[in-house]
């Protein structure tokens, strides 16, 4: 199957209007020596019927939140997408735009981004928001380039709690950029302000997480004064499900909220594609990574939306840029858009106490069981780390015989935890759901 | 039209979620929120309705022709679209066991095996979000690949070419390299003399794009990758152009040892405004031990993820890559099988018909057979009439198509960049090609025609530096200035793009 549209008639015309006899002359600039002598050795073509075929088997052969109850989080999350956002991410006209870079071709998708841009501030209580960003991951490492070059230091610090997966791309990135990596280890769970002081000293930024990877509720105005007493830039990496409840990161001197938008519109999709969000307050607006949408005029004096802060970017700066993003993940910001405007601000905040309070009936009805929290001394949001009495590999294997798969197995990540599950509990769980959890964890 | 917080009410909502009679747990006071987030309220109704007339506003490849250069707009196939919400793929944990997600990571694996057979080379890692990262990758790659050989120190230069996307010299700084540039010769292709004088102990690379983004292959490819693997320099290729060479010519046989792939150009994954996309990198075996983990990797019948590369860069992203995307640009290769050649073809064959019919009344820098798109010059239109690139872009929006890229390559002035990829018929490109060639006698006629246009657009022609000064970049609800209260004449400073 192709989806060519030439005749063999168009192709005849076309070609004599060149002033060519075949395809093939076309392509005489090449060199022979570097022309490919074969037939492509990917499979045949296949019709859409046994194309669908075909992906619905591989499909078929995964076990998704569908087929397996699933208490799987660590980042990604099974929080409900309503069909609202489906519907609008499916317009052809959204769908297939390109990066809108003439403006009156491209009004829907602008007046999207603004109206994006405006609810992440919102959430974050920031003053600024790019367009967004590949994945929560990779907005950390733009973040520590912001903060290099408003600071002039080369240091970064990152508290072990935040997501190891985090951890991992800012370290990736540091060589390039020129700078130092520093862990400040959790204590029982949490970060120690009077520590993450401490490592602040020369630093650019601290990027700590809020929830935490563990799930519990940092002392995050603590940790961002600890980095603003160093004169470093406090990043928090914030989960948006979290933010009808939890205070915003602006409210308590952070400089930059930074996070994965996917538990907020996107669905879980083997990870991706998904949004990053990086929002900021004003002083760093002319070093913020990426497209920003401006609010303008046009000649006739009607509000109209444009990129904006270009001078910023890859193609007017090039290597003077702060960024070299030029493709984000504007229609997964869409979806962001769309269902938090479909939630509301009080939809918002009762999705957070709804997770939050079937997470706590998790927490006791796994502790009468025996199976006990791992940091029961801190708070926690939707997630939470138990012990489970045994490897948590193979307590992962016995509930998922049970149809239920129970967390994940923190031993990955952190020494000393090869017992410890991160169990995730959104709204779409239900007691009776959890109920399960318990029987198939419960059991030996 | 109104801004959604323009049209919210206090007390109204869209979703309700499912009740529990479970006790309301507690956040600390000192983390809890005092102020709401001001975000909209509506019913789903008007949420539909406020992001269907959004959608009116806009443009897409659905609507119709948009030959914007070195962005490869081709048609987005509807099944991939319908495959790509089957509930395996879209409702899997990343960290489901591999037991649970050999579907997905077979997926994977053949994409894998697809992009290392279409560039010639020999491993494959999907994980970088975009073409970009994907450079960003390749330069992270060949300092692990010095650093390993002992010569990372002495190695400091990336060679880019003076026709280069903008990402390129971009991803040279943020991957910490210095930056050299190559200039372009008087066929358009790299300067080999210049070239051969640039390349010494320092260089660690050349990134290049081939063909260029002037939609020329460079001829002498050979001798530029003879130049630097003699120099033990590497080849990056950046395959934002790869639509014109599938299944004719390979960059693994050109001599590149690192290559990205725009998945979301080539392999049509629908760029919905701006993203996603992907950029998976292939490369020559001696640097696969560099590559990101985890690695997709078949083990017998069984398809696992192997994190055991203690010579990898590390992660650049989360996870595996954007799985969708995979999805939907498998199913694309898939339905082409080795038809890929036939899809670069018709676009190569579709971009010289519109050159051939456009070149008499626009200027034409390189006068040469094209790939997949070329680049005009409005230079004349602009001597003798006052008629810019822009003025010519903004025209074509009232013919109803979607301008070229515009002012890229830097290298050729008032440039529009065309490319009108395979999957467009005849008819369409006759009456994009009667367009050019209306405007082109209307800058003669009625300039003014120009300097006004867009005349059928949602919005007329807006003032950039006015946005840029400004720099309202979010709604401030009460206080939200009235930009109107001082009015002045719009101005477009700011450059317009390079794809």
């Amino acid at each position: 199957m192709s989806y060519l549209s030439l005749t063999e008639r168009d192709r005849g015309e076309m070609l004599a209007a060149i002033g060519v006899s075949s395809v093939e002359e076309l392509f005489r600039d090449i060199p022979k020596a570097v022309r490919f002598g074969r037939e492509l050795d990917i499979g045949s073509a296949l019709s859409e019927q046994e194309l669908s075929r075909h992906l619905e088997e591989l499909a078929a052969r995964n076990v998704d939140t569908s087929k397996e109850l699933s208490f799987l989080g660590a980042g990604i999350y099974d929080h409900y997408v309503p069909a609202v956002v489906d519907t609008v991410l499916q317009r052809g006209e959204l769908l297939t735009a390109y990066t809108p870079y003439q403006p009156e071709m491209s009004q829907g998708v602008l007046q999207a981004i603004f109206e994006y841009q405006t609810v992440i501030c919102e959430l974050t209580g920031m003053d600024v928001s790019n367009a967004s960003g590949y994945d929560g991951t990779t907005v950390a490492a733009d973040a520590c380039f912001v903060a290099k070059h408003a600071t002039g230091r080369t240091k970064v610090v990152v508290t072990e709690a935040t997501n190891p997966q985090v951890r991992q791309v800012v370290k990736t990135y540091a060589p390039g950029f020129g700078l130092q990596v520093v862990e400040v280890p959790h204590r029982g769970g949490a970060t120690d302000p009077d520590e993450l002081r401490a490592a602040a000293t020369d630093a650019a930024c601290i990027i700590f997480q809020q929830p935490n990877f563990f799930g519990v509720l940092e002392p995050a105005p603590d940790l961002a004064a600890a980095a603003n007493d160093a004169g470093a830039i406090a990043v928090a990496h914030v989960d948006p499900i979290s933010l009808g409840v939890l205070e915003a990161p602006g409210a308590y001197g952070c400089g930059m909220a930074i996070g994965e938008g996917q538990s907020a519109g996107n669905y879980q999709s083997f990870a991706g594609p998904h949004y990053g969000f990086l929002a900021a307050r004003q002083d760093f607006i002319r070093r913020m990574p990426g497209r920003i949408v401006g609010e303008t005029l046009d000649v006739a004096g009607e509000r109209g939306y444009v990129l904006t802060l270009q001078t910023r970017e890859q193609h007017i700066r090039r290597e003077k840029a702060t960024s070299n993003i030029t493709t984000n993940q504007t229609l997964l910001a869409l979806g962001g858009l769309v269902y938090l405007s479909w939630l509301g601000p009080q939809g918002l905040r009762e999705v957070g106490e709804t997770c939050m309070s079937l997470a706590e009936y998790a927490k006791r009805r796994l502790a009468e069981a025996g199976v006990e929290s791992v940091f029961p001394e801190w708070p926690t949001f939707k997630e939470f780390a138990v012990r489970a009495g045994r490897s948590a590999k193979d307590a992962i294997r016995t509930s998922r015989e049970r149809g239920v798969h129970p967390g994940y197995a923190l031993g990955r990540d952190y020494e000393g935890l090869d017992d410890a599950l991160l169990v995730a509990v959104t709204e779409r769980r239900t007691p009776a759901d959890i109920d399960r959890l318990v029987e198939a964890l419960a059991y030996r | 039209m109104k801004l959604i917080f323009e049209k919210s009410q206090a007390g109204r909502r869209g979703g309700e979620l499912p009740k529990h009679d479970l006790p309301a747990a507690k956040v600390p006071d000192a983390l809890r929120r005092k102020t709401p987030p001001r975000l909209p309220e509506l019913a789903e109704p008007e949420i539909v309705r406020h992001f269907t007339e959004l959608s009116t506003r806009n443009f897409g490849i659905d609507t119709g022709f948009y030959p914007l250069g070195s962005c490869t707009m081709k048609y987005n196939p509807r099944v991939n679209e319908r495959l790509v919400m089957l509930p395996g793929f879209r409702d899997l944990h990343p960290y489901q066991d591999e037991d649970g997600s050999q579907g997905a990571l077979e997926l994977m694996w053949r994409l894998q095996e697809v992009l290392i057979e279409v560039s010639g080379l020999n491993a494959c890692s999907l994980q970088p979000a975009a073409g970009s990262q994907g450079e960003l990758t390749g330069l992270m790659l060949m300092r692990a690949y010095f650093a390993d050989r002992g010569e990372g120190d002495t190695r400091d230069t990336i060679i880019t070419a003076d026709t280069a996307h903008g990402t390129n010299p971009a991803s040279v700084t943020m991957a910490g390299y210095k930056l050299a540039k190559v200039e372009t010769d008087a066929r358009g292709n790299v300067d080999v003399a210049h070239l051969r004088e640039m390349v010494d102990e320092h260089t660690a690379g050349l990134m290049l794009t081939n063909p260029s983004t002037l939609g020329l292959f460079d001829e002498h490819i050979e001798e530029i990758a003879e130049i630097f693997h003699e120099a033990g320099a590497l080849l990056y290729y950046d395959g934002a152009n790869l639509n014109a060479v599938c299944g004719i010519s390979r960059p693994g046989d050109m001599g590149f040892d690192i290559v990205h792939i725009n998945l979301h150009k080539t392999f049509s994954q629908p760029h919905g405004g701006g993203g996603p996309g992907g950029g998976p990198i292939v490369v020559r075996n001696k640097l696969e031990p560099f590559l990101p983990v985890p690695a997709v990797v078949k083990d017998g019948e069984h398809f696992k993820l192997d994190y055991n590369r203690p010579k990898s860069i590390g992660k650049v992203r989360g996870f595996t890559g954007p799985f969708g995307v995979f999805v939907r640009s498998y199913a694309y290769i898939r339905s082409y099988g080795p038809r890929l050649r036939e899809m670069s073809e018709v676009a190569v064959l579709n971009a010289n018909y519109l050159l051939a019919r456009l070149k008499e009344s626009y200027d034409l820098p390189y006068d040469r057979l094209a790939m997949h798109e070329f680049v005009l010059s409005a230079r004349s239109l602009k001597r003798e009439h006052g008629v810019s690139a822009l003025d010519v872009a903004k025209r074509l929006m009232d013919y109803g198509f979607h301008p070229p890229t515009i002012y890229f390559p830097l290298v050729v002035p008032e440039a529009l960049m065309i490319e009108p990829t395979e999957t467009e018929a005849k008819e369409t490109l006759d009456e994009f090609a009667d367009a050019m060639l209306a405007i082109a006698r209307e800058a003669e006629e009625s300039p003014a025609l120009l300097h006004e246009a867009p005349h059928a657009r949602p919005v007329k022609r807006l003032d950039e530096v006015l946005a840029a000064k400004r720099a309202i970049v979010k709604y401030g609800f009460d206080d939200h200035p009235d930009l109107s209260a001082a009015p002045q004449e719009p101005r477009q400073l700011e450059a317009q793009k390079g794809a």
